[in-house]
């Protein structure tokens, strides 16, 4: 068992445009309405590196932004990126490029292919030389993510930025892949003793046998299950809430993230 | 401080050398290229390739068929050579199934089959047996291998481009050191594919010839596909092998695909896992450069080299052995490192003819034999992402 200290939260999904919205809504004080997220002008990207970006870059980059909003020194934080299925706006474009006789696949496309675009351009606009990793793992990406960024933070003694984002997929994909929203969220996690703002100390240990955790209300529940980041919605309203809770988080097929929530 | 070594117990890897560990030493004993002219169906391309054999033909009687693809196919390959699957089995009942940590790179995964999908789509629809979650997806490899192995402990995918199979071993030490798991099979696989040949062609860093890395006319990478696998577990005893010694990883926050000029990135990640294994410079035998043979890259590495080591360590790329095998060039240039270990072996420069008169690290250009301890593994990925790491004996 590991135990980590969560500072902030950066989050966007349709309807949720931050984490002070967002909080508001889990604890209740708000109804949740669905509604198309606002264009995507992430801080730390320049507006020139903003046009040769996609939409999958910049949902994760202003995820993170949002995170890291009250952090003094962004350049000395491990990242952590996680998303299922990359950019498949880019893989679509790519692909059919591919199936045209003179192959015209776009330079500036084939180097924002790679899975670590996001982290890449990240670490550029927050001077950041720290070890940056980036991860699948399906729908338990956001597990993965968290257990990987809590492991690096006690070991290199760092704090570690998590981002886990997803976008849905243009079609032809989006009949084989099922994405039904975007969804981006960002988490400052650090060793159990660091200052500073503290939302919540998070234990975490892969186990068997509990059941997941669902969201009660019906439209969270939906969204929960809209993009693997959904699946961080039962560990944020206890955040919001500040109440001690002990959560599973879907992880592996057959390995679940048991983790144990205490308000700070 | 230093952390604690691990031992690497048993490894194997499958590349244009062809299967399995002794294929590889071989080749790198007698300086023979598995590089060939790019014969890969529907490719235009004029380059070289370092392409396995026998993949296409291959059963793939795994009682899993929806991770068929060639990538799974490979790793399915590789896992099948140097008595693997018992080492594995072993393990499992040393410390039970669900104690194994599993870590593998990747960087394209098994996009082939989403070109193939591509290429047969009617009507602006992909065809009904494609898919995307068993053979494109990142965690693939994960998921196959984890039910071909019968494992089920933690599993991470690491896709940082060319890094990808270097990072498995800094992240299977982490997990151990933190108890989420008690052994690790780390491991890494890319496959040849369209994506990777025409997109790196469209940033005009194919070469049309053998790649030449160091050399003065070096003009761009041929591109490989490889898989390897490696079991770590702690120090025990009665365990004689090679360990990983080291790890350091660091980001250039320069640019997406030029490395940093005065290989800041490179240097920070050399630095780091010298750092880890509580060693001096001058205490590395040897260093098998990243060394893509792109103008940019090996110009970057060479500074960040000499900078930190002078011209004491011997150095060499062995991309003109199996081209650049991207999101499997850490953990194929891991095990590189650890059979020059154990073979007393310092493979040669392959390919290149004259060195760049402006690059100064210390380039082995004819094999040498002699006994050698400890061995750093550079590897470098799109997006500034940097992993070093040093083998040798704990």
């Amino acid at each position: 068992m590991i135990k980590v200290r969560l500072h902030s939260v950066g989050i966007l999904a349709p309807g949720l445009a931050g984490w002070r919205e967002t909080a508001s809504l889990l604890r209740k004080e708000t109804a949740y309405t669905a509604s198309e997220l606002s264009p995507l002008k992430p801080a730390s990207l320049k507006p020139n590196e903003r046009r040769r970006t996609t939409n999958t870059i910049k949902l994760a980059l202003q995820a993170a932004d949002e995170a890291l909003k009250q952090w003094p020194d962004p350049q000395q934080l491990i990242s952590v990126f996680s998303s299922s299925e990359g950019d498949l706006t880019i893989v679509d474009q790519i692909c059919t490029a591919l199936s045209q006789q003179e192959r015209p696949v776009s330079p500036t496309q084939f180097h924002n292919s790679v899975h670590n675009a996001p982290a890449g351009y990240w670490s550029i606009g927050a001077g950041s030389r720290q070890a940056s990793t980036s991860l699948g793992g399906l729908d338990g990406c956001f597990a993965a993510a968290l257990l990987e960024a809590s492991v690096q933070t006690l070991t290199e003694g760092k704090p570690a930025l998590m981002v886990c984002y997803d976008l849905p997929p243009p079609k032809p994909l989006a009949d084989f892949i099922h994405l039904r929203d975007p969804i981006a969220v960002a988490l400052l996690l650090s060793a159990e003793n660091t200052p500073g703002d503290v939302l919540a100390d998070i234990t975490l240990q892969p186990g068997l046998g509990a059941e997941e955790n669902r969201m009660t209300d019906d439209t969270l529940e939906t969204l929960r299950l809209a993009a693997p980041a959904g699946r961080s919605l039962p560990l944020l309203q206890a955040v919001a809430n500040r109440t001690a809770a002990k959560l599973s988080l879907p992880y592996l097929p057959d390995l679940d993230l048991h983790l144990e929530v205490s308000p700070c | 401080m230093p952390i604690t070594p691990l031992t690497i117990t048993h490894y194997t890897l499958t590349n244009a050398l062809g299967r399995g560990r002794e294929a590889s030493l071989q080749a790198l004993r007698n300086d023979h290229s598995g590089l060939r002219p790019c014969d890969l169906p529907n490719v235009d391309l004029e380059t070289w390739i370092g392409r396995v054999n026998g993949l296409e033909e291959m059963a793939f009687n795994t009682g899993l068929e929806t991770f068929d693809c060639r990538n799974n196919r490979l790793a399915c390959l590789a896992l099948q050579q140097d008595d693997f699957l018992p080492a594995v089995e072993r393990a499992k009942q040393d410390y039970g199934a669900d104690r194994i940590g599993l870590f593998l790179g990747t960087s394209t995964s098994g996009i082939a089959t989403t070109e193939t999908a591509y290429l047969e789509r009617t009507d602006d629809r992909l065809p009904p047996d494609y898919a995307p979650a068993d053979t494109h997806n990142i965690f693939s490899a994960n998921s196959f291998v984890r039910r071909f192995l019968g494992l089920a402990g933690p599993s991470l995918a690491i896709s940082t481009a060319c890094s990808s199979s270097a990072k498995v071993f800094a992240a299977a030490h982490r997990y151990i050191e933190t108890g989420i798991c008690d052994a690790a099979l780390v491991g890494g696989i890319d496959s040849l594919c369209l994506t990777t040949l025409y997109g790196f062609t469209a940033l005009d860093l194919v070469s049309a010839q053998t790649c030449r890395p160091w050399d003065r006319a070096r003009n761009g990478i041929n591109i490989g596909e490889a898989a390897g696998f490696a079991l770590l577990q702690r120090p025990r005893d009665n365990l004689s092998a090679p360990s990983l010694l080291g790890y350091g990883e660091s980001s250039d926050a320069y640019h997406m695909s030029t490395p940093h000029p005065q290989g800041d990135g490179a240097l920070s990640a050399m630095q780091q896992a010298l750092q880890r294994a509580g060693l001096e410079p001058g205490e590395i035998d040897y260093i098998n450069l990243h060394g893509t043979a792109t103008r940019s890259n090996d110009a970057s590495e060479d500074r960040a080299v000499y900078r930190l080591f002078g011209r004491q360590p011997a150095c060499s790329s062995t991309k003109g052995f199996t081209g650049h095998t991207l999101g499997a060039s850490g953990i194929t240039e891991s095990i590189f490192s650890l059979l020059c270990l154990e073979d007393g072996l310092l493979p040669c420069n392959l390919q290149t003819r004259q060195t760049d008169p402006n690059l100064q690290a210390n380039i082995v250009l004819q094999r040498q034999h002699r006994p050698i301890s400890r061995v750093l593994s550079n590897s470098f990925g799109f997006g500034g992402n940097n992993c070093s790491l040093i083998f040798g004996e704990a």
